[in-house]
């Protein structure tokens, strides 16, 4: 169902960059998706309104390049995203997810390209680590 | 610190949802908001038949060089067009922390090809189950949150608490 698609990748990859380098020049904070969403228990008040935002803007982003994207971009994923597994893998995986990106203080966005673009030895140790037990984990449970 | 939500202009907050709203955009263009398309770039195991997907590493690659290109255009600012400074890190070194938690992030993101940026973004499409992946994963984070509070309470009486 999906396959190699290299043209909508890199159009999607200078999009999410593109997000990144806003929120970094207009706002001076780093876009990390899960410290933005975290800090709705952990953050301060002040900072509440700018993050429901950004929050917000994912989905209605997603939502208008999933309506004008595929006539762009013949190589685009076709459909809407599906979530074909029980709630158990949900709810495991995501207190797995929201363990691991509180402890390393970020998650792919944070340390994958923020943390990347700003050459952050933490961020490599990051990135290296969590792609290494992503990747044993599809090897094991299987993809 | 130096700015509430109050003094803070307008600017500041359409950048945010500007930049969530291209954020999301990128992410279905890029197909990384299926969780499918994700672990098909993790099983490496796909490489020998031809049917690995390695458009995720494309999408990651020109995400950070862009970045990069932002980076040294911030660089010559002395602080960032609608706030008072730029952000600074938690931590510069890695610790203990960071890869064990790293660690447990990549298996929670295996097991379901899903991690926080795309789970959001996910509920243009799968609004009400994603919110069973997002609710416990604000869970996960407040678990980490109240572990640290209690732990820099106990230590308060010998280590200086910075403000």
């Amino acid at each position: 169902m999906f396959g190699f698609s290299p043209v909508s990748a890199a159009v999607g990859g200078a999009m999410i960059g593109l997000g990144v380098a806003l929120l970094w020049i207009v706002n001076g904070r780093v876009c990390g998706v899960s410290n933005i969403f975290g800090s709705i228990v952990s953050g301060n008040w002040a900072d509440l309104g700018w993050r429901l935002l950004f929050m917000a803007g994912l989905p209605l982003g997603a939502a208008a390049a999933l309506l004008v994207g595929p006539d762009l971009f013949a190589d685009m994923a076709p459909g809407l995203p599906e979530l074909d597994m029980s709630p158990a893998l949900l709810l495991g995986s995501g207190l797995l997810v929201g363990v691991g990106a509180a402890l390393a203080r970020g998650c792919t966005s944070g340390h994958g390209v923020f943390g990347l673009a700003n050459l952050s030895l933490r961020s490599f140790a990051a990135v290296g680590v969590f792609m290494a037990t992503a990747v044993l984990t599809v090897f094991v449970a299987g993809a | 610190m130096s700015e509430t939500a109050q003094r803070r202009p307008i600017l500041f907050h359409a950048a945010a949802l500007a930049s969530g709203v291209i954020f999301g955009g990128g992410l279905a263009i890029s197909g990384m908001i299926h969780p499918q398309k994700v672990k098909a770039f993790l099983d490496l195991s796909q490489i020998p038949s031809g049917k690995w997907d390695p458009s995720l590493a494309i999408v990651l690659a020109v995400a950070v060089i862009v970045t990069m290109g932002a980076l040294r255009i911030a660089h010559r600012r002395r602080r960032p067009v609608a706030a008072a400074s730029f952000s600074q890190p938690h931590a510069r070194r890695v610790d203990g922390e960071l890869v064990i938690g790293a660690a447990i992030f990549g298996i929670g993101w295996g097991l379901s090809g899903l991690c926080p940026g795309p789970a959001l973004a996910d509920l243009v499409s799968t609004f009400p189950a994603i919110l069973l992946f997002l609710a416990a994963m604000l869970a996960g984070m407040t678990l980490v949150h109240v572990w640290r509070l209690r732990a820099r309470r106990q230590s308060a009486p010998i280590e200086e608490i910075e403000t």
